[in-house]
């Protein structure tokens, strides 16, 4: 089912932000609390990055489809 | 104007007429003027012709009278010039036909035109009888030839006693009975010259026939031959013995008057011997009377015997001509084994004649001599008679037989008788001189006469003498011909046997050689027979067999037909079974695809197929539709029009939504973007595709809106191939989909076309009641 492809991307994707931004949120708060002195950076930092991580997960995967491969093009 | 041209015309006309009518007197005139020059001139030319005309038919009549060839050649050319010269001239001159040469004719003949023509007869039947012969025209005949053969002898034979006729005629002094064979043999002589030629005639033309009609048949031939051989030998025998008959009898005649001859000789001599005895002897009168009677007694037996002599010569010469006809009798029959015999009896013939002749000779020579001792004998005793009358005239007293008287006589006596004697010596001596005178003038005309006499004799004797001398010649000459003959048969049959072994040896090579040819002829003959009856044979046989085999073919056709009709009987029922079977199946496939749940495929059409499959095993084409099927509709079945239909609006949506995502824009954002357009884009939700595509209807929500529109009239397929016109993650969106209305599509299609074909065979095999 093609058309329900999306949705569990879409759901992989939300799935792995959460994921990810949970990960960073609590990476974050770890290192703030633990090497930074409860500084907030780290957090929003672990955030961030979690939150682009997933974001560029989300991407890649939305964008799986269309990218060419090396190998495919060496083959060709 | 047309007044002027009617008025101009008819001045025209007018005028012509007018012209007309003073020129006609004027034409008269210069007609009855001219008429006197003319007429002169016409008489002139008419006589002219006429005259050249006359001579010319007079020339031609008299040139054809003339020449009738030419009157052939007017008469064919020109059409009754015939009638005009039968009226002027007569009938035409019969046609010349060039004399054909025409066989001799039977014309009054003499011996060169016989043999001329027996030549000629030869030579045809020389040229057409086998060409080893010479054409010779020898005395011999070439060849046993039965029918020409006695062309030539008859003519010798005429010749020959002709001649012995006219020999014999000049050989018998008796006249009396004169050869018969001269004056008949003259006449026969002629007409057998005429036959003979005639017979030539016959034989040339039989000759020059010969070559025209066919070889009689060899048994004809052999038979004729014998036939001829057993008249021969009949008449061969008769002759023969008629010959010996005769010549026997004629022998014996002659033999008798020979011997009567003879006798007569010897009486003859006899008589003169003792007249001569009588007259020369001085023996007393007893002795003398004696004598004298003894004398007498000889003359009448020489008469006797004279007679007898001539009695039986008559009789002989009788029987010689007798003979002589006999011989020519057999001469005329032409029978060639019969000539040494009339050779030889001929030659008997002769030598009877000719010793007849010299006993005749001999008799008369012997009564001349007889006549001159008789006479001499008279003379003699008249002298005597004169003496002694005159003796006893002067001495009376003696009587005869004075030679006794020797003392009788006186002294006178003796003177007187001395007177006397010496008187009779003067008178003696003076009839001696008379005599002397008169017997030289005697011996004169007796020597004359004997000149004559012996001129004739030596005449006869000379002609009997040549006549002789030429029958023996001529019957040596026969003697030698006939040798010749004999020689020349002898060598004849040895060259005809050597020629008949050529020929026997040519026969048995051109026998052989026919042979080989007939046989060859024959076996060909032969073999062409067989072949043709062999042929035959096979043609009916292969006829039979043909018509045997029509037969058997028309039956198995017709079995076969039966056999067809049932099978195709069975076959139909059997397409029918199947048909109805496919159907049925293709029904069940049909109504399987009518199990599809909502949002559940059908149940996998495999088995729907496969007894398809099974009720169509043979069926190429539901063999090929039922193998179209896809794959996953067998294992998994198809999705419904409804299900789909239902699912689309699903795909619809989400390719509303990332309508915009393709491969240039697939981040995040546009993600957001196309969502966003999604919400904000208000379109109609379908809309009815138009039947050409423009590339602005390529957009996805026009696309979509096509789809829509088509799938809400049912139309899967234009919706389908509106949504297959989709890009980027649009198609990836609706690719299941997409997948699954294909599927869909397609099996529904093979199922159509199954159901389509099922339905068609069924109509094919149901047969109208």
């Amino acid at each position: 089912m093609s058309e329900k492809e999306l949705g569990q991307k879409w759901d992989r994707c939300l799935a792995d932000a959460a994921i990810k931004v949970g990960a960073g949120l609590g990476l974050g708060i770890v290192f703030s609390v633990v090497f930074f002195k409860r500084r907030t950076f780290p957090i929003a930092f672990g955030t961030g990055t979690g939150l682009g991580m997933a974001y560029s997960n989300c991407q890649n995967d939305l964008r799986s489809p269309y990218l060419v491969h090396s190998n495919a093009t060496k083959e060709q | 104007m047309l007044r002027v041209c009617w008025k101009g015309a008819n001045a025209a006309a007018r005028n012509c007429l007018c012209g007309k009518v003073p020129v006609h007197p004027l034409q008269h005139c210069r007609r009855y003027t001219s008429a006197g020059n003319s007429g002169s001139a016409a008489g002139k030319i008419v006589a002219a012709s006429i005259l050249t005309v006359g001579g010319g038919l007079g020339g031609t009549i008299l040139y054809a009278k003339w020449d009738p060839k030419f009157r052939a050649n007017v008469e064919k050319s020109v059409p009754y010039s015939d009638q005009l010269f039968e009226m002027a001239l007569g009938p035409p001159p019969p046609p010349f036909i060039p004399m054909q040469k025409k066989p001799v004719k039977a014309e009054p003949l003499q011996i060169s035109s016989v043999s001329e023509a027996s030549k000629d007869s030869k030579q045809p039947k020389a040229k057409s009888k086998a060409k080893e012969k010479q054409p010779e025209p020898a005395p011999v005949d070439p060849k046993p030839a039965v029918e020409e053969a006695p062309a030539l002898p008859p003519q010798t034979i005429e010749e020959a006693s002709a001649e012995a006729a006219h020999i014999i005629s000049a050989m018998s002094e008796v006249q009396s009975v004169p050869a018969p064979g001269t004056s008949n043999e003259a006449v026969p002589a002629e007409s057998e010259a005429q036959t003979s030629t005639v017979a030539a005639e016959e034989c040339h033309e039989c000759a020059s026939h010969e070559p025209a009609v066919k070889e009689r048949p060899g048994e004809e031939v052999a038979a004729r031959l014998a036939q001829q051989d057993k008249a021969e030998q009949d008449a061969l025998a008769a002759l023969s013995f008629n010959l010996e008959d005769t010549l026997g009898f004629s022998a014996k005649l002659t033999l008798q008057a020979i011997g009567a001859q003879e006798a007569a000789l010897t009486a003859i001599g006899t008589h003169t011997h003792r007249l001569r005895e009588a007259m020369d002897s001085e023996d007393p009168p007893d002795k003398k009377s004696a004598q004298w009677r003894e004398l007498e007694d000889a003359l009448s037996e020489r008469t006797r015997a004279v007679d007898q002599a001539g009695q039986s010569l008559l009789q002989a010469k009788e029987q010689l001509e007798k003979l002589r006809v006999v011989i020519n009798g057999a001469k005329e029959s032409k029978i060639e084994a019969a000539r040494p015999q009339i050779l030889a009896a001929e030659e008997n013939l002769h030598s009877m004649i000719v010793d007849l002749d010299k006993v005749v000779t001999k008799v008369q020579a012997a009564q001349t001599e007889a006549k001159i001792v008789s006479q001499y004998s008279e003379l003699v005793n008249e002298a005597k008679v004169q003496f002694q009358k005159e003796l006893s005239s002067i001495t009376p007293e003696v009587q005869a037989n004075w030679k006794g008287l020797t003392g009788k006589l006186s002294a006178d006596d003796l003177n007187s008788l001395i007177a006397h004697a010496h008187r009779r010596i003067d008178q003696l001596n003076r009839e001696l001189a008379e005599q002397r005178v008169r017997e030289q003038i005697r011996i004169e005309a007796a020597l004359e006469q004997q000149k004559h006499e012996h001129q004739r004799a030596v005449d006869s004797a000379v002609d009997k003498a040549i006549q002789h001398n030429h029958e023996q010649l001529r019957l040596e000459q026969e003697k030698k011909m006939q040798e010749v003959r004999e020689v020349m048969e002898a060598e004849m049959r040895t060259q005809l046997r050597r020629q008949a072994a050529a020929h026997t040896d040519h026969l048995r090579d051109v026998l052989k050689v026919q042979e080989q040819e007939l046989r060859e002829e024959a076996q060909e003959a032969l073999s062409s027979k067989m072949m043709e009856q062999e042929t035959q044979h096979r043609r009916l046989a292969q006829e039979q067999l043909d018509s045997f085999t029509l037969d058997m073919n028309s039956a198995y056709a017709r079995l076969k037909g039966m056999e067809e009709a049932i099978d195709s009987h069975v076959v139909a029922e059997e397409e029918a079974r199947k048909a109805h079977q496919l159907w049925l199946s293709v029904e069940a496939l049909n109504y399987t695809l009518k199990t599809a749940a909502a949002d559940a495929p059908t149940e996998p059409l495999e088995g729907a197929v496969r007894t398809i499959k099974e009720s169509c095993a043979e069926n190429e084409f539901a063999q090929a539709l039922a193998t179209a099927l896809p794959d996953e509709s067998l294992t998994r079945g198809v999705y419904s029009e409804a299900s789909l239909r239902a699912r689309f609006y699903g795909v619809r949506r989400l390719a509303r939504r990332v309508a915009l995502i393709d491969e240039t824009r697939n981040s995040l954002y546009q993600y957001f973007l196309s969502y966003l357009q999604s919400i904000l884009l208000f379109e109609k939700e379908q809309e009815a595709p138009p039947t050409k595509l423009a590339a602005q209807d390529l957009d996805t929500f026009k696309l979509l809106a096509y789809a829509t529109y088509s799938i809400e009239r049912g139309d899967l397929e234009l919706a389908a191939k509106f949504v297959n016109q989709l890009h980027g993650e649009s198609r990836r969106v609706a690719q299941d989909w997409l997948k699954e209305a294909r599927l869909t599509l397609e099996t529904k299609q093979v199922v159509s076309l199954l159901s389509a074909y099922a339905n068609a065979v069924g109509l094919g095999t149901t047969q109208a009641p």
